[in-house]
Protein backbone atom coordinates (compact mmCIF):
# COMPACT_ATOMS: atom_id res chain seq x y z
CA UNK A 1 0.00 0.00 0.00
CA UNK A 2 0.94 3.47 -1.14
CA UNK A 3 2.09 5.56 1.73
CA UNK A 4 0.61 8.87 0.84
CA UNK A 5 2.14 11.60 3.58
CA UNK A 6 5.02 14.14 2.94
CA UNK A 7 7.18 15.99 5.39
CA UNK A 8 6.17 15.58 9.06
CA UNK A 9 2.48 15.68 9.03
CA UNK A 10 0.91 16.56 5.44
CA UNK A 11 -1.42 14.17 3.50
CA UNK A 12 -0.84 13.96 -0.62
CA UNK A 13 -4.38 12.63 -1.66
CA UNK A 14 -2.50 9.63 -4.72
CA UNK A 15 -6.18 10.31 -6.13
CA UNK A 16 -7.50 13.36 -5.47
CA UNK A 17 -11.28 13.79 -4.45
CA UNK A 18 -13.83 16.41 -5.85
CA UNK A 19 -15.69 19.04 -5.04
CA UNK A 20 -18.97 17.51 -6.56
CA UNK A 21 -20.72 20.35 -5.27
CA UNK A 22 -21.26 23.30 -2.21
CA UNK A 23 -24.25 25.16 -1.58
CA UNK A 24 -24.75 27.58 1.36
CA UNK A 25 -27.74 29.03 2.61
CA UNK A 26 -27.18 32.80 4.39
CA UNK A 27 -29.29 34.65 6.99
CA UNK A 28 -30.27 38.42 6.27
CA UNK A 29 -26.39 40.22 6.90
CA UNK A 30 -24.74 37.99 4.79
CA UNK A 31 -27.25 38.19 2.25
CA UNK A 32 -26.78 42.14 1.93
CA UNK A 33 -23.32 41.41 1.96
CA UNK A 34 -20.36 41.42 -1.32
CA UNK A 35 -20.81 38.20 -1.34
CA UNK A 36 -24.63 37.65 -1.82
CA UNK A 37 -24.56 36.66 -5.66
CA UNK A 38 -23.17 33.23 -4.61
CA UNK A 39 -25.66 32.20 -1.91
CA UNK A 40 -28.13 29.95 -2.69
CA UNK A 41 -30.92 30.81 -0.56
CA UNK A 42 -30.84 34.11 1.80
CA UNK A 43 -33.41 34.39 4.63
CA UNK A 44 -34.99 37.50 5.20
CA UNK A 45 -34.72 37.03 9.46
CA UNK A 46 -32.41 35.21 11.51
CA UNK A 47 -35.38 33.01 12.86
CA UNK A 48 -36.01 31.59 9.08
CA UNK A 49 -39.14 31.30 9.71
CA UNK A 50 -38.67 28.87 12.76
CA UNK A 51 -39.66 29.69 16.57
CA UNK A 52 -36.33 29.64 17.62
CA UNK A 53 -32.68 30.27 16.96
CA UNK A 54 -31.22 26.58 17.22
CA UNK A 55 -34.04 25.21 15.02
CA UNK A 56 -33.56 28.09 12.12
CA UNK A 57 -29.84 26.94 11.93
CA UNK A 58 -30.93 22.78 12.01
CA UNK A 59 -32.99 24.05 9.42
CA UNK A 60 -30.17 26.01 7.18
CA UNK A 61 -28.02 22.86 7.36
CA UNK A 62 -30.98 21.07 6.57
CA UNK A 63 -31.80 23.70 3.56
CA UNK A 64 -27.85 23.72 2.64
CA UNK A 65 -27.52 19.67 2.45
CA UNK A 66 -30.55 19.47 0.15
CA UNK A 67 -29.26 22.10 -2.34
CA UNK A 68 -26.11 20.75 -2.13
CA UNK A 69 -27.08 17.18 -2.88
CA UNK A 70 -29.62 18.36 -5.42
CA UNK A 71 -26.33 20.39 -7.45
CA UNK A 72 -24.43 16.95 -7.56
CA UNK A 73 -27.34 14.90 -9.04
CA UNK A 74 -27.04 12.82 -6.19
CA UNK A 75 -29.87 11.50 -3.47
CA UNK A 76 -29.23 10.71 -0.15
CA UNK A 77 -28.75 7.13 -0.55
CA UNK A 78 -25.83 7.76 -2.28
CA UNK A 79 -23.68 9.55 0.39
CA UNK A 80 -21.91 7.07 2.47
CA UNK A 81 -20.92 9.55 5.67
CA UNK A 82 -22.45 12.40 6.27
CA UNK A 83 -20.26 14.40 8.57
CA UNK A 84 -21.54 18.09 9.82
CA UNK A 85 -20.49 20.48 12.24
CA UNK A 86 -21.46 23.54 14.59
CA UNK A 87 -20.86 26.01 17.38
CA UNK A 88 -23.29 24.63 19.91
CA UNK A 89 -22.76 22.89 23.00
CA UNK A 90 -23.19 19.22 21.99
CA UNK A 91 -23.13 20.05 18.10
CA UNK A 92 -26.91 20.16 18.44
CA UNK A 93 -27.24 22.25 15.14
CA UNK A 94 -25.52 19.28 13.28
CA UNK A 95 -27.03 16.31 15.59
CA UNK A 96 -30.65 17.85 15.04
CA UNK A 97 -30.11 18.18 11.08
CA UNK A 98 -28.98 14.51 11.07
CA UNK A 99 -31.77 13.36 12.24
CA UNK A 100 -33.51 13.90 9.02
CA UNK A 101 -31.20 11.76 6.78
CA UNK A 102 -31.12 8.38 7.11
CA UNK A 103 -27.01 8.74 6.56
CA UNK A 104 -24.21 7.10 8.81
CA UNK A 105 -23.49 10.37 10.48
CA UNK A 106 -20.45 11.72 12.29
CA UNK A 107 -20.55 14.82 14.21
CA UNK A 108 -17.09 17.04 14.12
CA UNK A 109 -16.13 20.35 16.50
CA UNK A 110 -12.97 21.98 15.56
CA UNK A 111 -14.95 25.22 16.55
CA UNK A 112 -14.41 27.81 13.59
CA UNK A 113 -12.36 25.33 11.51
CA UNK A 114 -14.75 22.34 11.26
CA UNK A 115 -14.84 23.01 7.47
CA UNK A 116 -11.47 22.55 6.87
CA UNK A 117 -11.48 19.78 9.41
CA UNK A 118 -14.32 17.89 7.48
CA UNK A 119 -12.76 18.70 4.08
CA UNK A 120 -9.82 16.54 5.74
CA UNK A 121 -11.71 13.98 7.11
CA UNK A 122 -13.92 13.68 4.10
CA UNK A 123 -10.76 13.39 1.87
CA UNK A 124 -9.43 10.83 3.30
CA UNK A 125 -12.44 8.86 3.67
CA UNK A 126 -12.85 9.22 -0.44
CA UNK A 127 -9.48 8.96 -0.97
CA UNK A 128 -8.97 5.99 0.60
CA UNK A 129 -11.82 3.81 -0.77
CA UNK A 130 -13.84 3.93 2.40
CA UNK A 131 -16.77 6.15 0.64
CA UNK A 132 -17.72 7.12 -2.94
CA UNK A 133 -19.12 10.06 -1.80
CA UNK A 134 -19.24 12.25 1.46
CA UNK A 135 -21.17 15.31 2.11
CA UNK A 136 -19.98 17.76 4.61
CA UNK A 137 -22.38 20.37 6.56
CA UNK A 138 -21.51 23.04 8.63
CA UNK A 139 -23.13 25.92 9.99
CA UNK A 140 -23.02 28.80 12.72
CA UNK A 141 -25.63 31.67 13.59
CA UNK A 142 -24.86 34.85 15.05
CA UNK A 143 -28.02 35.09 17.60
CA UNK A 144 -27.13 31.06 19.43
CA UNK A 145 -23.42 32.07 19.40
CA UNK A 146 -24.58 35.15 20.89
CA UNK A 147 -26.17 33.41 23.90
CA UNK A 148 -23.88 30.44 24.11
CA UNK A 149 -20.63 32.43 24.31
CA UNK A 150 -21.65 36.06 25.51
CA UNK A 151 -24.70 38.06 26.12
CA UNK A 152 -28.80 38.19 25.52
CA UNK A 153 -28.75 39.54 22.04
CA UNK A 154 -30.94 42.46 23.71
CA UNK A 155 -28.32 43.35 26.07
CA UNK A 156 -27.31 47.37 25.63
CA UNK A 157 -23.63 46.75 25.57
CA UNK A 158 -20.55 48.50 23.33
CA UNK A 159 -18.65 45.83 20.96
CA UNK A 160 -15.04 46.27 21.25
CA UNK A 161 -13.00 46.98 18.14
CA UNK A 162 -11.34 43.40 18.38
CA UNK A 163 -14.89 41.51 18.08
CA UNK A 164 -15.82 39.55 15.35
CA UNK A 165 -19.02 39.52 14.49
CA UNK A 166 -20.66 35.71 14.21
CA UNK A 167 -21.19 34.92 10.72
CA UNK A 168 -25.52 33.45 10.31
CA UNK A 169 -25.02 30.44 7.08
CA UNK A 170 -25.21 26.97 6.41
CA UNK A 171 -22.81 24.99 4.06
CA UNK A 172 -22.97 22.14 2.59
CA UNK A 173 -20.37 20.39 -0.09
CA UNK A 174 -20.39 17.27 -1.70
CA UNK A 175 -16.91 15.02 -1.79
CA UNK A 176 -16.66 12.26 -4.05
CA UNK A 177 -14.28 10.82 -6.61
CA UNK A 178 -15.74 12.53 -9.85
CA UNK A 179 -17.42 15.58 -10.98
CA UNK A 180 -16.83 18.98 -11.45
CA UNK A 181 -14.24 20.03 -9.28
CA UNK A 182 -11.86 21.73 -7.71
CA UNK A 183 -9.93 18.92 -6.54
CA UNK A 184 -8.53 18.37 -3.34
CA UNK A 185 -4.51 17.70 -3.61
CA UNK A 186 -2.88 17.78 0.01
CA UNK A 187 -4.01 18.73 3.43
CA UNK A 188 -2.12 19.74 6.86
CA UNK A 189 -4.06 18.86 10.51
CA UNK A 190 -3.17 21.73 12.90
CA UNK A 191 -1.51 21.91 16.09
CA UNK A 192 -3.30 23.05 18.77
CA UNK A 193 -1.25 26.10 19.61
CA UNK A 194 -1.59 28.73 22.38
CA UNK A 195 0.30 31.77 22.78
CA UNK A 196 -2.10 33.02 26.20
CA UNK A 197 -4.55 35.22 24.87
CA UNK A 198 -7.23 35.11 27.24
CA UNK A 199 -9.84 37.93 25.75
CA UNK A 200 -12.34 35.94 24.10
CA UNK A 201 -13.21 39.18 22.62
CA UNK A 202 -9.75 39.05 20.67
CA UNK A 203 -9.93 35.37 18.75
CA UNK A 204 -8.05 36.72 15.49
CA UNK A 205 -5.14 37.57 18.59
CA UNK A 206 -5.52 33.77 19.69
CA UNK A 207 -5.68 32.10 16.26
CA UNK A 208 -2.97 33.85 14.55
CA UNK A 209 0.01 32.04 15.81
CA UNK A 210 -2.04 28.48 14.79
CA UNK A 211 -2.71 29.74 11.61
CA UNK A 212 0.83 30.10 11.13
CA UNK A 213 1.98 27.52 12.18
CA UNK A 214 -0.24 25.61 9.69
CA UNK A 215 0.60 27.68 6.93
CA UNK A 216 4.56 27.29 7.75
CA UNK A 217 4.40 23.55 8.22
CA UNK A 218 1.87 23.03 5.06
CA UNK A 219 4.60 24.83 3.17
CA UNK A 220 7.85 23.48 3.89
CA UNK A 221 6.07 19.72 3.96
CA UNK A 222 4.97 20.56 0.36
CA UNK A 223 8.58 22.25 -0.41
CA UNK A 224 6.32 25.01 -1.90
CA UNK A 225 6.59 28.76 -1.77
CA UNK A 226 3.38 30.96 -1.04
CA UNK A 227 3.82 32.11 -4.68
CA UNK A 228 2.99 28.89 -5.73
CA UNK A 229 -0.67 29.21 -4.61
CA UNK A 230 -2.90 31.88 -6.11
CA UNK A 231 -4.92 32.39 -2.96
CA UNK A 232 -4.19 31.62 0.78
CA UNK A 233 -7.69 32.32 2.26
CA UNK A 234 -7.76 32.23 6.11
CA UNK A 235 -10.93 31.43 8.09
CA UNK A 236 -11.72 34.28 10.29
CA UNK A 237 -8.44 35.44 11.79
CA UNK A 238 -9.88 38.91 10.97
CA UNK A 239 -8.64 42.28 10.68
CA UNK A 240 -6.16 41.71 14.11
CA UNK A 241 -5.50 38.26 13.30
CA UNK A 242 -3.97 38.42 9.73
CA UNK A 243 -2.31 41.37 10.80
CA UNK A 244 -0.41 39.21 13.19
CA UNK A 245 -0.42 35.87 11.29
CA UNK A 246 0.94 37.63 8.39
CA UNK A 247 3.56 38.94 10.79
CA UNK A 248 4.77 36.01 12.37
CA UNK A 249 5.14 34.17 9.27
CA UNK A 250 7.47 36.92 8.19
CA UNK A 251 9.39 36.47 11.23
CA UNK A 252 9.80 32.90 9.99
CA UNK A 253 10.62 34.55 6.28
CA UNK A 254 7.65 33.51 4.68
CA UNK A 255 6.12 36.67 2.99
CA UNK A 256 2.22 35.39 2.29
CA UNK A 257 0.95 39.41 1.71
CA UNK A 258 -0.11 39.60 -1.83
CA UNK A 259 -1.87 36.39 -2.11
CA UNK A 260 -3.83 36.44 1.72
CA UNK A 261 -6.89 36.97 2.02
CA UNK A 262 -9.21 36.51 4.84
CA UNK A 263 -12.77 35.00 4.68
CA UNK A 264 -13.85 37.37 7.66
CA UNK A 265 -13.04 40.35 5.61
CA UNK A 266 -14.52 39.06 2.52
CA UNK A 267 -18.10 38.37 3.58
CA UNK A 268 -19.13 41.77 4.98
CA UNK A 269 -18.74 45.29 4.25
CA UNK A 270 -16.96 46.97 7.24
CA UNK A 271 -18.94 48.36 9.64
CA UNK A 272 -18.22 49.16 13.47
CA UNK A 273 -20.77 46.85 14.17
CA UNK A 274 -19.18 43.48 12.28
CA UNK A 275 -15.83 44.87 14.38
CA UNK A 276 -12.92 43.03 13.39
CA UNK A 277 -15.02 40.55 10.55
CA UNK A 278 -17.11 37.90 10.64
CA UNK A 279 -16.31 34.30 12.19
CA UNK A 280 -17.79 30.98 12.98
CA UNK A 281 -17.58 27.63 11.35
CA UNK A 282 -19.87 29.18 7.77
CA UNK A 283 -17.28 32.03 7.90
CA UNK A 284 -14.80 29.93 5.91
CA UNK A 285 -17.59 27.77 4.52
CA UNK A 286 -19.20 30.42 2.83
CA UNK A 287 -16.61 32.14 1.35
CA UNK A 288 -15.61 28.53 -0.08
CA UNK A 289 -18.93 27.69 -1.48
CA UNK A 290 -19.69 31.29 -2.75
CA UNK A 291 -16.25 32.39 -3.84
CA UNK A 292 -13.38 30.06 -3.61
CA UNK A 293 -15.38 27.07 -5.61
CA UNK A 294 -16.92 29.26 -8.30
CA UNK A 295 -13.70 31.05 -9.16
CA UNK A 296 -11.12 27.83 -9.96
CA UNK A 297 -14.59 26.53 -11.76
CA UNK A 298 -14.02 29.76 -13.73
CA UNK A 299 -10.26 28.88 -13.99
CA UNK A 300 -9.62 32.54 -12.50
CA UNK A 301 -8.27 30.48 -9.32
CA UNK A 302 -5.75 27.64 -10.22
CA UNK A 303 -4.34 26.79 -6.70
CA UNK A 304 -5.90 27.42 -3.04
CA UNK A 305 -5.01 26.84 -0.10
CA UNK A 306 -7.79 26.75 2.24
CA UNK A 307 -6.96 27.72 5.70
CA UNK A 308 -9.78 27.59 8.44
CA UNK A 309 -8.85 28.57 12.05
CA UNK A 310 -10.53 28.12 15.46
CA UNK A 311 -10.46 28.97 18.87
CA UNK A 312 -10.93 26.18 21.07
CA UNK A 313 -12.52 27.61 24.07
CA UNK A 314 -15.70 27.88 26.09
CA UNK A 315 -17.68 30.46 28.42
CA UNK A 316 -16.59 28.07 31.58
CA UNK A 317 -12.55 28.21 30.73
CA UNK A 318 -12.23 31.59 29.79
CA UNK A 319 -14.20 32.45 33.72
CA UNK A 320 -11.55 30.61 34.91
CA UNK A 321 -9.08 32.56 33.90
CA UNK A 322 -7.67 29.99 30.89
CA UNK A 323 -6.08 31.34 27.77
CA UNK A 324 -7.50 30.06 25.01
CA UNK A 325 -5.97 27.45 22.45
CA UNK A 326 -6.57 27.48 18.77
CA UNK A 327 -5.67 25.56 15.95
CA UNK A 328 -6.02 26.05 11.77
CA UNK A 329 -6.84 23.23 9.26
CA UNK A 330 -5.15 23.80 6.05
CA UNK A 331 -6.76 22.44 2.93
CA UNK A 332 -5.26 22.66 -0.88
CA UNK A 333 -7.16 22.82 -3.66
CA UNK A 334 -6.14 22.34 -7.65
CA UNK A 335 -7.98 23.54 -10.54
CA UNK A 336 -7.39 20.69 -13.65
CA UNK A 337 -8.54 22.17 -16.81
CA UNK A 338 -8.67 18.43 -18.29
CA UNK A 339 -11.87 16.62 -17.06
CA UNK A 340 -11.19 13.60 -14.78
CA UNK A 341 -13.84 10.49 -16.14
CA UNK A 342 -14.97 8.14 -13.44
CA UNK B 1 6.33 24.02 21.40
CA UNK B 2 2.46 24.50 20.53
CA UNK B 3 2.24 25.96 24.02
CA UNK B 4 4.14 29.46 24.56
CA UNK B 5 5.66 29.73 27.39
CA UNK B 6 5.61 33.03 29.82
CA UNK B 7 8.58 35.39 27.57
CA UNK B 8 6.76 34.46 24.26
CA UNK B 9 3.60 34.85 26.17
CA UNK B 10 4.63 38.53 26.98
CA UNK B 11 6.24 39.13 23.08
CA UNK B 12 3.08 37.92 21.62
CA UNK B 13 1.27 40.23 23.85
CA UNK B 14 3.17 43.34 22.68
CA UNK B 15 2.57 41.84 19.24
CA UNK B 16 -1.26 41.51 19.29
CA UNK B 17 -1.42 45.43 21.13
CA UNK B 18 0.75 46.38 18.21
CA UNK B 19 -1.29 45.20 15.68
CA UNK B 20 -4.54 46.22 17.60
CA UNK B 21 -6.32 49.49 16.54
CA UNK B 22 -6.52 51.86 19.83
CA UNK B 23 -10.05 51.95 21.36
CA UNK B 24 -11.41 55.27 20.71
CA UNK B 25 -11.59 56.26 24.49
CA UNK B 26 -12.24 59.76 24.23
CA UNK B 27 -15.11 59.27 21.68
CA UNK B 28 -16.37 57.06 23.90
CA UNK B 29 -16.02 59.34 27.16
CA UNK B 30 -18.02 61.84 24.99
CA UNK B 31 -20.43 59.84 23.51
CA UNK B 32 -21.73 58.30 26.91
CA UNK B 33 -21.15 61.42 28.73
CA UNK B 34 -24.41 63.06 26.62
CA UNK B 35 -26.30 60.06 26.00
CA UNK B 36 -26.31 59.06 30.11
CA UNK B 37 -26.81 63.01 30.73
CA UNK B 38 -29.68 62.94 28.14
CA UNK B 39 -31.60 60.06 29.84
CA UNK B 40 -30.74 61.66 33.26
CA UNK B 41 -32.44 64.74 31.68
CA UNK B 42 -35.13 62.99 30.98
CA UNK B 43 -35.73 61.23 34.32
CA UNK B 44 -35.45 65.17 35.31
CA UNK B 45 -38.18 66.40 33.57
CA UNK B 46 -40.43 63.39 35.07
CA UNK B 47 -39.35 64.11 38.11
CA UNK B 48 -40.05 67.81 38.31
CA UNK B 49 -43.33 67.02 36.23
CA UNK B 50 -44.37 64.66 39.02
CA UNK B 51 -42.99 66.86 41.99
CA UNK B 52 -45.20 69.93 40.44
CA UNK B 53 -48.46 67.60 41.64
CA UNK B 54 -47.41 68.37 45.01
CA UNK B 55 -47.37 64.67 46.30
CA UNK B 56 -43.83 64.76 48.21
CA UNK B 57 -40.61 64.21 47.06
CA UNK B 58 -39.94 60.32 48.39
CA UNK B 59 -42.83 59.89 46.33
CA UNK B 60 -42.27 61.81 43.42
CA UNK B 61 -38.52 60.08 43.30
CA UNK B 62 -40.11 56.63 42.92
CA UNK B 63 -42.58 56.88 40.55
CA UNK B 64 -39.57 58.66 38.43
CA UNK B 65 -37.68 55.65 38.87
CA UNK B 66 -40.67 53.07 38.09
CA UNK B 67 -41.18 55.10 34.91
CA UNK B 68 -37.61 55.04 33.89
CA UNK B 69 -37.27 51.45 34.66
CA UNK B 70 -40.52 50.98 32.68
CA UNK B 71 -39.06 53.22 29.87
CA UNK B 72 -36.03 51.02 29.82
CA UNK B 73 -37.67 47.86 29.50
CA UNK B 74 -39.96 49.28 26.65
CA UNK B 75 -37.11 50.20 24.69
CA UNK B 76 -35.62 46.52 24.95
CA UNK B 77 -38.84 45.03 23.66
CA UNK B 78 -38.77 47.15 20.68
CA UNK B 79 -34.98 45.96 20.22
CA UNK B 80 -33.76 49.62 20.24
CA UNK B 81 -32.34 49.76 23.89
CA UNK B 82 -29.60 47.00 22.64
CA UNK B 83 -28.52 49.67 19.59
CA UNK B 84 -28.24 52.78 21.84
CA UNK B 85 -25.87 50.52 23.98
CA UNK B 86 -24.01 49.54 21.14
CA UNK B 87 -23.75 53.42 20.14
CA UNK B 88 -23.07 55.04 23.62
CA UNK B 89 -21.84 52.10 25.91
CA UNK B 90 -21.75 52.76 29.93
CA UNK B 91 -23.81 55.81 28.60
CA UNK B 92 -27.00 53.58 27.93
CA UNK B 93 -25.70 50.86 30.84
CA UNK B 94 -25.06 53.20 33.91
CA UNK B 95 -28.45 54.73 34.08
CA UNK B 96 -31.64 52.95 35.39
CA UNK B 97 -33.09 52.16 32.31
CA UNK B 98 -29.38 50.14 31.72
CA UNK B 99 -30.05 48.11 34.80
CA UNK B 100 -33.71 47.35 33.57
CA UNK B 101 -32.19 46.31 30.11
CA UNK B 102 -29.80 43.89 31.70
CA UNK B 103 -32.84 42.20 33.33
CA UNK B 104 -35.58 42.31 30.48
CA UNK B 105 -32.56 41.01 27.77
CA UNK B 106 -31.77 37.47 29.50
CA UNK B 107 -35.66 37.64 30.28
CA UNK B 108 -36.83 37.60 26.28
CA UNK B 109 -33.71 35.58 25.41
CA UNK B 110 -34.45 32.85 27.72
CA UNK B 111 -38.33 32.74 27.31
CA UNK B 112 -37.89 29.91 24.54
CA UNK B 113 -36.61 27.70 27.47
CA UNK B 114 -40.30 28.01 29.25
CA UNK B 115 -40.80 30.72 32.60
CA UNK B 116 -39.04 28.77 35.19
CA UNK B 117 -36.29 27.18 34.01
CA UNK B 118 -35.89 30.30 31.01
CA UNK B 119 -37.35 33.65 31.94
CA UNK B 120 -37.48 33.38 36.02
CA UNK B 121 -34.45 31.22 36.13
CA UNK B 122 -32.11 33.53 33.80
CA UNK B 123 -33.34 36.62 34.82
CA UNK B 124 -31.15 38.24 36.81
CA UNK B 125 -27.97 36.65 34.60
CA UNK B 126 -26.47 40.08 34.01
CA UNK B 127 -28.12 41.83 36.80
CA UNK B 128 -27.60 39.11 39.58
CA UNK B 129 -23.53 40.51 40.59
CA UNK B 130 -25.11 44.09 40.59
CA UNK B 131 -27.62 42.91 43.04
CA UNK B 132 -25.38 41.52 45.27
CA UNK B 133 -22.44 43.73 45.24
CA UNK B 134 -24.98 46.38 45.64
CA UNK B 135 -26.19 44.89 48.80
CA UNK B 136 -23.17 44.05 49.94
CA UNK B 137 -21.64 47.77 49.80
CA UNK B 138 -24.79 49.50 51.04
CA UNK B 139 -24.14 46.71 54.41
CA UNK B 140 -20.99 47.40 54.68
CA UNK B 141 -22.29 51.50 54.26
CA UNK B 142 -24.21 51.05 56.94
CA UNK B 143 -22.21 48.88 59.09
CA UNK B 144 -19.36 52.03 59.15
CA UNK B 145 -21.79 54.40 59.82
CA UNK B 146 -22.99 52.54 62.99
CA UNK B 147 -20.28 52.17 64.06
CA UNK B 148 -18.76 55.50 63.38
CA UNK B 149 -21.62 57.27 64.64
CA UNK B 150 -21.31 55.96 68.21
Amino acid sequence: MKFSRQGNSTVVFPVMPVVRSSACVVGPKEGKGPLREGFDLIHENTLAGRTSWEKAESLMLRQSLDIALAKAGLDETQIDFLLAGDLLNQIISANFMAREFDVPFIGLYGACSTMAEGLIIASMMVAGGFATNAALAVSSHHDTAERQYRYPTEFAYMRTPTSQWTVTAACSTVIGLAGNGPWIEAATAGRVQDNGVTDANDMGSAMAPAFADTVWRHLQDMSRKPEDYDLILSGDLGKIGSRLARQLLRQKGVDIEDRHRDAGLLIYEDSPEIGAGGSGCACSAAVFSAMVVPSMRRGELKRVLLVATGALHSPTTCQQGESIPSIAHAVSLVWKNEEVKS
Amino acid sequence: MPRANTREKEAYRKLSIKASPPRPILRNAVVAFLVGGAICLVGQIILSWISSTGIGRVQALSRTQTIMVFLGAFFTGLGLYDRLGAFAGMGAAIPITGFANSIVSPAMEFKREGFILGVSARMFQVAGPVIVYSFVASLAVSSAVLILAR
